[in-house]
């Protein structure tokens, strides 16, 4: 999920040119007080008239108790955004109160149920509260880690290795994977050293995030070599998979690959290497069927 | 010293029976550094010459005090290969009488081995020259005050040139060996403080890009180039200056060390890029025309499989012997391309000249495979249209046009872009890429040209290509 500010019109022009999987067009921290309102236009436009493909599109909106929140979500559900990113969010409530804002503009447009939202944790009282804010909506389609409010307000640097935002890390994987939810680790802003965001994009998937922010088409080709399943991890699950189709077809109940018995976390995760081999290019879905 | 060609400047010009009307001289090895040509016109202003023709390898910004030459009348004609800054934004505007007659390199080399650019008297910097008029762009003692390199655009000046001065700022003993020009072609050398600033050799085109549109516009060159057909042991590669098709280079690397292929040799604009590849074994030679950075022209100095050409022997049309018809590869840049795949590298999109011919229609003509790598748009310019602005290499010799959305094959090409599409390249029709562009920042107005010729694009078979018009503001 790469970061644009929602003040900058030739970053909004071409940002899904790099192949990010999501974009999020900022309005909430990258844009000033003095343009919020013409931030806000500008998204709302590049939503309605920019082709970005099969990208995802998510705004990040102000939030609610601002004075831009309400306004930022009525403009970007009218321009018919995927996904709403609510910035800091602490309680279930504030979830439920976004989505009561959602549905009237929905409602108004004759399309209730259209627009997800993510939520960002970005405190320790959102990190006591995960799972509460993971499951407050149906709409609710991930959440996220903001690492640079979390850290502040643990009082506490943020360091290279993140040692300080592991149990922030392990709360939203559990609390999305409880909540049968997506999970995004945060952004690392360090674009000189590449070898250190490397590091933690390997600790952050190995961690069982779903994807990483990030601010810089140039992060984009490191996160997709990490997150690219192994040739070797993929033969394998081919196999598997074709092995299920085997004893599907024969109505056996009983797996087995290379002499092995298959359960279900194995066929769990062949699903998974597959899904992933897919979305990296690698496979394609074509070539499954 | 019993016999020495040292003279003033100023006794140089008179010896060399230069008169109003006639054809003067210059190479741009110094590029943006370049002190000759400023230093020789304000000293033939100063003797009092009128209407004289001066036949330029290139020019740029930094010979913008030839505005005041011109409005006196003393260069009443300019040929060349680019204009930049504002000179060109002057003469854009309809400064001279006589519009700019404009070649490519290669272009250049065959009208003047041909006789059609006659040349009365070449004024050629060089960075060593003995007192005999054996030259180089390379350093040979400690007073050395500069380094250009390759001496390639000055040759055919050199040969074929009536009278030959050479401008040293490091005169040595004689013999200055290795030479570039030989002394049997020199009528007079002059020694000054400096010919030219080797520090702004690299100024003005060349650019090295951490920006992410460049580096994903060099990622896809470097992958059309890999699956091309070409890309095999033995391949032969030219590249242009823009930042993109500099940073392809490192791509092709790359993939050459993983796979274990070299290239027999690197062609025309010698980069610090190529000098690395060919460091490292890659690269087995490099042909030099032109050194385009201080490594380069290092590199030239010191390396006997690094080789100078002339312009001539570089990219002649003419000429079955020239270098460019056996390249194999050229990754170039363009300002416009259009539907029917011709480039405009030349003209800006406000109608102001701002860059130069170059090496573009040689090597896209005569290479096995040409890629044009372009941003499909520009800040608010589009860079696919329906038509350029100016023409300056057809589309017939043009292969291939990467950009930011997608690779456009030219139809004469159908077996490369099969090869593109089984590769998994996202190959797509150079119409739906200038609709793409039109969708995006709408359809420009037409640009205000007036109705004077300010330039005259010669194509490199010596024929007219397209004329440029004076802009109005």
């Amino acid at each position: 999920m790469m970061f644009v500010p929602g003040n900058n019109p030739g970053m909004m022009a071409d940002a899904h040119i790099y192949g990010p999987d999501s974009i999020m067009l900022d309005l909430e921290d990258s844009v000033t007080m003095a343009e919020k309102d013409a931030a806000r236009l500008l998204v709302y436009n590049a939503l309605k008239s920019i082709d970005y493909g099969n990208t995802e599109m998510v705004v990040r909106i102000n939030p609610l108790n601002t004075p831009y929140g309400h306004k930022d979500v009525e403009a970007v559900v009218k321009a018919g955004v995927d996904v709403i990113r609510m910035p800091k969010t602490e309680t279930a409530d504030e979830v439920r109160e976004l989505e009561a804002e959602i549905i009237k503009v929905e409602e108004e447009l004759g399309c209730v149920g259209r627009t997800q939202i993510m939520a960002a944790i970005e405190s320790a009282l959102g990190i006591v509260n995960a799972y509460e804010i993971a499951t407050a909506s149906k709409r609710m389609m991930g959440i996220a880690l903001g690492a640079e409010d979390y850290t502040a307000n643990l009082k506490t640097p943020r360091t290279p290795e993140g040692s300080e935002l592991l149990l922030a890390r392990e709360t939203i994987v559990v609390a999305a994977r409880a909540a049968g939810i997506a999970c995004f680790d945060t952004v690392y802003s360090n674009l000189d050293d590449m070898d250190t965001f490397r590091k933690e994009v390997e600790l952050i998937k190995n961690l069982g995030f779903d994807g990483k922010s990030i601010i810089n088409p140039r992060q984009i080709q490191v996160v997709n070599e990490v997150f690219a399943p192994k040739q070797k991890d993929i033969d394998k699950a081919l196999r598997i998979i074709a092995a299920i189709k085997e004893a599907r077809e024969k109505g056996s109940g009983v797996i087995a690959v290379n002499g092995k018995m298959v359960d279900r976390p194995v066929v769990l995760r062949a699903e998974r290497v597959i899904a992933l081999a897919v979305a990296s290019g690698i496979l394609n879905e074509e070539e499954l069927s | 010293m019993r016999n020495t060609k040292v003279v003033s400047l100023e006794e140089a010009i008179r010896r060399s029976g230069l008169k109003d009307g006639m054809t003067i001289s210059f190479h741009h090895h110094f590029r943006g550094g370049d002190k000759v040509v400023n230093m020789v016109v304000a000293k033939l202003a100063e003797m009092g010459f009128k209407d004289l023709k001066l036949a330029a390898s290139s020019l740029s910004d930094v010979h913008a005090p030839l505005i005041d030459h011109i409005k006196n009348g003393v260069i009443t004609g300019i040929s060349t290969s680019g204009l930049r800054g504002e000179l060109a934004n002057e003469i854009s505007h309809g400064l001279m009488k006589e519009p700019v007659v404009f070649r490519s390199h290669g272009g250049r080399g065959s009208a003047i081995a041909n006789g059609e650019l006659h040349i009365d008297v070449a004024f050629l910097g060089a960075s060593s020259c003995d007192c005999l008029g054996n030259a180089s762009g390379c350093p040979r003692s400690e007073n050395a005050k500069s380094i250009c390199g390759s001496l390639g655009y000055a040759l055919p000046d050199a040969k074929y040139a009536d009278h030959v001065v050479v401008l040293t700022d490091d005169l040595v003993d004689y013999p200055n060996v290795p030479k570039s020009i030989s002394a049997c072609e020199v009528e007079s050398v002059v020694v000054v403080d400096s010919v030219g600033d080797s520090s702004k050799i690299s100024s003005g085109a060349i650019r090295d890009s951490k920006n992410p549109r460049d580096i994903l516009l060099a990622q896809q060159a470097a992958k059309v180039i890999i699956n091309s057909g070409y890309f095999e042991d033995g391949f032969s590669i030219q590249t242009g200056t823009g930042g993109a098709s500099l940073a392809a280079v490192k791509y092709i690397r790359e993939s050459m060390m993983e796979k274990g292929i070299k290239a027999s040799f690197a062609l025309g604009g010698i980069t610090a890029h190529m000098v690395k590849l060919h460091e490292e074994g890659l690269i087995g030679r490099l042909i030099d025309v032109q050194s385009f950075d201080k490594v380069a022209a290092e590199s030239i100095a010191s390396d006997h499989l690094h080789q100078e050409v002339s312009a001539v022997e570089y990219a002649s049309a003419d000429n079955p012997g020239s270098a460019v018809h056996a390249l194999d590869i050229v990754i170039l840049s363009a300002l416009e391309v259009d539907v029917d795949f011709n480039v405009n590298v030349l003209v800006g999109s406000d109608g102001i000249i701002r860059g130069a011919v170059g090496g573009h229609p040689d090597t896209a003509e005569d290479s096995a495979l040409s890629i044009i790598v372009c941003p499909l748009l520009r800040g608010r310019i589009p860079c696919v249209v329906s038509k350029v602005t100016t023409l300056i290499t057809p589309g017939a010799g043009v292969d291939v046009v990467v950009t930011e959305y997608g690779i456009a094959v030219n139809p004469r090409r159908p077996e490369i872009a099969e090869r593109l599409k089984a590769a998994g390249l996202k190959v797509v029709d150079i119409h739906d890429l200038a609709a793409k562009a039109t969708s995006v920042i709408g359809v420009p107005d037409p640009l205000p040209f007036g109705d004077k010729v300010v330039g005259i694009v010669m194509d490199r078979h010596g024929k007219v290509l397209d004329k440029i018009y004076n802009i109005v503001d």
